[in-house]
């Protein structure tokens, strides 16, 4: 009987090592090109088995220093402590750029308001701004919505807009860009953040210094608030790893990145 | 050859039993060890009375007192749900319910307390945060009132199950007595059954009150998450769970933001340890007052 349990479990250990299984963690903006991009490598590649899962960029990067994901999606560079502490643990964290985004402001489509400035989108997420009176708006409560600290997008959107001051504390916090969205589509007077991909009718998008994100102005740099989005790997990337990130950065890998609503590279 | 058996299975049982108490010196041993780095930081009273909570900000700020607010915030609404609804529940299981009602509400009830607490927070976000922003016309539905309703929900089992018990333990001559004395049912209810459960019906509050502080999902999707100092009902909040729930997986090891959320978790756990250490004190008094052995 003994025999057969340890016979079963050296078993168990050589399947799983052998079915090389790729994880990948992190950024909710990177998400659904990580999503859609696994499931098209797995069809082609039957032997592969990745897994995908989201919560925040952070996240993303502090489990591949930890060892417990094999690709961090990161919507931000690595930080410099984050690379300090990478070092310590003998880690060589490689950026592969996948994607670019802007980072995009909603309100509820009730919401008249269609362009804020940056000074302006500072002053409602910094001061005590209350009523969309303020800024050409309706007669509303401003409902801010921010993203926890953990988002990749929220340390880009507070370094680009908010010159790292603080956000004010009665935010509401949502965990990741799906939560804000559909904050947003259920609030009158919120406003929100999300990556480029996460724009659907049931939000309104508004312009910012009077751009509006799009392929176009993102690509051409006009768009005040772009950033890359991220895959971080350990060291130069080798077998099943090289191959999804190759996959990624190719033509068809780029394609899903335009279908999921970013911009591609090119 | 037996007698040792015997033995062996004796040790056996009685180190599982006594496993329970290694893991709580463990757990109470590791919130003290990480959570006390962050004092070297902090004052414990900058920690506790601080009204600002921003430990990724430059320079960063662990005042926890919006937290430890909105988590007593969200109770306190908690137990004006589940107090009624459970000893409600309790009394007119144990004093009116027929066999059959008893058989249909019994497991019910029990269902109630197993529907995983994602559950109740998916309902909370998608359905009752809208509707309470309609009813009330509130700027926003995620706040504290949904949490407290959404928790009062959930600790109403627990409620209910221990006050039953604490009825059913009242010996019938008790009530036997009551009647005697040419009592009717309405005071025998409130004159005799109630105080003599009375202990027991607190233990039964303060474990739903454990239950409803220490939940973390629900109030993860439904509070909000803002950091401030809840001034009315309709305030989104962060209760301590949902901001150790939220920020732990990007916290480094080691950093002041990970000692700090240790810190958080400590105070958790000591509030949670006060409640249990009470109900238990209490519910040992009930026992001795019915006369039970303990």
């Amino acid at each position: 009987m003994k025999k057969l349990i340890i016979t079963l479990m050296a078993l168990g250990m050589a399947g799983a090592a052998s079915a090389e299984k790729v994880v990948l963690e992190g950024s909710t903006t990177v998400l659904p090109i990580a999503q859609k991009a696994a499931e098209v490598f797995m069809k082609n590649n039957p032997g592969a088995d990745l897994s995908v899962r989201g919560g925040g960029s952070g996240v993303g990067i502090a489990s591949i220093i930890d060892g417990t994901c094999d690709i961090a999606d990161s919507s931000r560079a690595i930080k410099p402590d984050e690379l300090a502490k990478a070092a310590k643990r003998g880690r060589d964290l490689k950026a592969h750029v996948i994607a670019m985004d802007g980072i995009t402001h909603i309100v509820n489509p009730a919401n008249t308001i269609t362009n804020l400035t940056r000074a302006q989108i500072k002053e409602i997420y910094t001061s005590r701004a209350a009523n969309w009176k303020k800024f050409g708006g309706p007669d509303l409560k401003i409902v801010v919505i921010s993203r926890d600290s953990s988002s990749g997008t929220f340390e880009a959107f507070s370094e680009m807009v908010l010159d790292k001051k603080k956000v004010r504390p009665d935010a509401i916090m949502q965990a990741a860009n799906q939560g804000v969205a559909s904050t947003v589509a259920r609030t009158p007077g919120a406003i929100g953040y999300v990556g480029l991909g996460y724009v659907s009718s049931s939000v309104k998008a508004i312009s910012v210094d009077s751009v509006m994100p799009s392929r176009e102005t993102v690509l051409k740099n006009k768009y005040p608030i772009t950033r890359p989005l991220f895959m971080y790997t350990n060291g130069a990337p080798a077998g099943t790893i090289k191959q999804f990130i190759d996959f990624v950065k190719s033509p068809e890998g780029q394609k899903i990145v335009n279908e999921e609503g970013f911009v591609g590279l090119k | 050859m037996n007698r040792k058996k015997e033995r062996l299975i004796k040790y056996l049982f009685t180190a599982l039993a006594f496993s329970s108490l290694v893991f709580l010196i463990g757990i109470v041993l590791v919130l003290f060890k990480e959570a006390l780095p962050i004092f070297s930081r902090v004052s414990l009273h900058d920690f506790l009375l601080g009204e600002s909570w921003y430990p990724t900000a430059e320079p960063p700020e662990f005042g926890i007192l919006p937290l430890i607010l909105a988590s007593l915030w969200v109770t306190l609404g908690a137990l004006v749900i589940c107090v009624p609804l459970g000893v409600g529940s309790a009394l007119y299981l144990h004093e009116l319910a027929g066999p059959r009602q008893r058989a249909l509400l019994k497991p019910v009830i029990e269902i109630l307390a197993s529907v995983p607490s994602i559950v109740y927070g998916f309902f909370g976000m998608v359905i009752l945060a809208p509707f309470l922003q309609n009813a009330f016309d509130l700027p926003i539905g995620l706040c504290a009132l949904t949490t407290s309703i959404i928790l009062g929900v959930m600790a109403t089992p627990t409620v209910a199950s221990i006050a039953e018990d604490a009825l059913s333990y009242v010996p019938r001559s008790f009530r036997e007595a009551s009647f005697a004395v040419g009592a009717d049912r309405w005071q025998t209810l409130t004159k005799v059954i109630i105080p003599a459960a009375g202990s027991g019906i607190s233990t039964a509050i303060i474990l739903g009150m454990s239950r409803a502080i220490g939940e973390t999902m629900t109030v993860l999707m439904v509070a909000g998450g803002s950091a401030v100092i809840p001034h009315s009902v309709f305030d989104p909040v962060r209760p301590m769970t949902a901001a150790i729930a939220a920020e732990m997986g990007e916290a480094s090891v080691g950093s002041d933001h990970y000692h700090a959320l240790f810190a958080i978790a400590l105070i958790l756990f000591l509030i949670t340890f006060v409640f249990n250490i009470a109900a238990e004190l209490i519910s040992r008094r009930f026992r001795l007052k019915l006369g039970l052995s303990r």
